[in-house]
C-alpha cells in the first residue's frame, strides 16, 4: 500500500512523519539536527529516499544535509554558496544600498528527473543549483544581476528567494518568487529572467503597480496545468492563466486576503487552499479560529474548512512553506503552525486531525507520496 | 598538540565527544589553528569563519588563558600555554536566549 512521508522543518530540528495510505496513524522520528533551524526539507521526485535539508544557525551558518535512506541517516554535503562575481548591492530597509550577503537556504527544489540536481533559493535573494548531489553549488546569477536587482528590498523576514517552481511541460521554464521583489520567470533554464508582476497592486509601494518590489509570499501550480499559477501576496490572492504574464485578483469572499501559504489540489487544478491571516501587523487567524479556505472554482468563491481545526483561542500562524499536498486519492493536505502543530486532512480538507501537537514552531512541511 | 574546545553544536557536526587535539606546524596563530581544525574536520568550514574571507562569524568568540582573543589579528601568535597544549583554544558561541 502506498504511503505518505511528511518532512517537517522547525525552529529546533527536523521531524519525519510517516503513515500508510489511510493516513490515520503516524510515526514520528526526530528531532534530526536538534537545536538548529531547519528551513526546508524536500525529497527528490526521481528518487524519493533522496532528501535534502537546509540546516541553519545564526551562530554557525549554513549546512546542507543529504539523506539517501528517507531520512534515517544524514550526511553533510557542500555548504559553499558564493555569489558569482562581485555581488553589488540591493536596497536595505531604509532604502540605502546594502551589499548582497548570503545568510541561509530557504527552499530546495529537486529536479523531477535527476536526484543529483537541485535548485536552492537563498537569502539574500539568489538562485543556486547543484548537479552533483549537493557537493557543490553554482549561482544562476542572471537572476540576481537582473537590471532591477539593485532596487530589490528585504521583507520583514529577510530578502529571501522562497519559491521555485519547475514547469513540467516546458523544459527550461522556471518560476521563482522573492520577498520583497516579486515573481520572476526564466524560459531558458535560468540564463535570463524577467519580472512577471503585471496586475499586482501593492499599496505598501510608492508606485503600487511597480515592475518589482511586491511582497509575494508564495506561488503554487498544479503540475497538470502549469500555465495557471496561484499567488498569495502580502495582501491579495492572485491568479494567472498565462504563465505569469498577467495576474488578476481572486480573493473574492475571503475574510481577509493576507496570508502566507497557498496550495493547489493534486488532481483538481481549480481547487486551491489558503490560510487567511488577520493582517500584516497581527499575523494570527481572524477571531481566534484556524480556518483553511478552499475554492473549487479557481478563486473568488471560498469556503472555510474547520472540522478538526481549533475554532477558539487559536493565535498561531502558518508560514509560507508550511503547507503541502500529497498525491493520493482523495488528496491529502497538511499545514504546520508556529505553535508546533501539524494538521492533516486525508479528504481534501473536509476534516482534519492533529498529527502532532507539540513540535517547535514549524517552518516548512513537504508531503512525499510513497509508492 | 593544540587543544581546541568547541561548542556543543559544532562537536555534534564534527562527530566528536570532547575537545579536539590538532597538530599545528610553524607559529601557532588563530589562523593556523583554524586552518588545521578545518582540514581535520571539513564539515566545520563556514561555521566559525567565512569560507572565502576567513572573517570570524559575528556570534563566535575566541577565548584562551582567561582572555578574549576574538579581535586579535588572525596571524598573531597565540599564548604559549595554547601553543604547548596546556590551555585550550576555546571557540565560543555568543550567549543569547530568553
Amino acid at each position: 500500500m502506498s504511503g505518505v512521508r511528511l518532512l517537517v522543518g522547525t525552529r529546533k530540528g527536523a521531524f519525519v512523519l510517516t503513515a500508510d495510505g489511510r493516513r490515520r496513524r503516524w510515526e514520528v522520528s526526530g528531532p534530526h539536527f536538534g537545536g538548529w533551524e531547519i528551513y526546508h526539507v524536500k525529497g527528490s521526485p526521481a528518487e524519493p529516499n533522496r532528501l535534502y535539508a537546509s540546516q541553519t544557525s545564526g551562530w554557525f551558518g549554513q549546512q546542507v544535509q543529504r539523506s539517501d535512506d528517507g531520512g534515517r541517516t544524514w550526511t553533510p554535503v557542500g555548504n559553499t554558496f558564493a555569489y558569482d562575481g562581485v555581488p553589488g548591492t540591493h536596497q536595505w530597509y531604509d532604502g540605502t544600498p546594502h551589499p548582497w550577503e548570503f545568510k541561509r537556504v530557504w527552499h530546495f527544489e529537486p529536479s523531477p528527473a535527476d536526484p543529483d540536481t537541485v535548485y536552492a533559493g537563498v537569502e539574500d535573494a539568489a538562485l543556486f543549483r547543484t548537479t552533483d548531489g549537493g557537493k557543490t553549488w553554482e549561482e544562476l546569477s542572471a537572476l540576481r544581476t537582473h537590471s532591477t536587482g539593485a532596487r530589490w528590498q528585504p521583507g520583514a523576514g529577510g530578502m529571501c528567494l522562497h519559491t521555485i517552481l519547475l514547469d513540467p511541460a516546458r523544459t527550461g521554464r522556471i518560476f521563482v518568487a522573492i520577498s520583497a521583489a516579486g515573481a520572476f520567470r526564466s524560459d531558458d533554464g535560468g540564463t535570463s529572467w524577467r519580472p512577471i508582476n503585471r496586475g499586482l497592486k501593492s499599496t505598501i509601494l510608492p508606485e503600487p503597480e511597480a515592475e518589482v518590489g511586491h511582497c509575494v509570499h508564495r506561488l503554487a501550480m498544479n503540475r497538470a496545468r502549469p500555465g495557471t499559477l496561484f499567488m498569495q501576496k502580502h495582501w491579495d490572492v492572485m491568479r494567472s492563466d498565462d504563465g505569469g504574464d498577467a495576474w488578476r485578483e481572486v480573493s473574492g469572499d475571503l475574510p481577509t486576503d493576507f496570508g502566507f501559504p497557498i496550495e493547489v489540489h493534486a488532481h483538481e487544478p481549480e481547487t486551491v487552499y489558503v490560510v487567511p491571516i488577520k493582517s500584516d501587523s497581527e499575523h494570527y487567524p481572524p477571531d481566534g479560529k484556524l480556518r483553511v479556505y478552499r475554492t473549487r472554482t479557481g478563486g473568488d468563491e471560498w469556503e472555510p474548512l474547520t472540522k478538526g481545526l481549533p475554532q477558539r483561542d487559536c493565535y498561531v500562524n502558518v508560514l509560507r512553506d508550511a503547507s503541502s499536498v500529497d498525491a493520493l486519492d482523495p488528496c491529502g493536505i497538511y499545514v504546520g503552525t508556529t505553535g508546533g502543530q501539524v494538521y492533516g486532512s486525508a479528504d481534501a480538507g473536509d476534516s482534519w486531525t492533529a498529527i502532532v501537537r507539540d513540535l517547535p514552531a514549524v517552518l516548512s512541511v513537504e508531503a512525499q507520496t510513497l509508492p | 598538540m593544540i587543544v581546541v574546545a568547541l561548542p556543543t553544536h559544532l562537536r555534534t557536526l564534527a562527530q566528536v565527544d570532547d575537545d579536539v587535539a590538532l597538530e599545528v606546524s610553524g607559529t601557532v596563530t588563530q589562523g593556523a589553528v583554524l586552518d588545521a581544525l578545518e582540514a581535520a574536520y571539513p564539515v566545520l568550514r563556514g561555521t566559525i569563519r567565512d569560507q572565502v574571507t576567513h572573517k570570524r562569524r559575528p556570534f563566535i568568540r575566541f577565548f584562551a588563558c582567561r582572555r578574549d582573543l576574538s579581535h586579535e589579528p588572525p596571524d598573531a601568535p597565540l599564548p604559549d600555554a595554547v601553543a604547548t597544549g596546556a590551555e585550550p583554544f576555546m571557540v565560543v558561541g555568543a550567549i543569547a536566549g530568553g
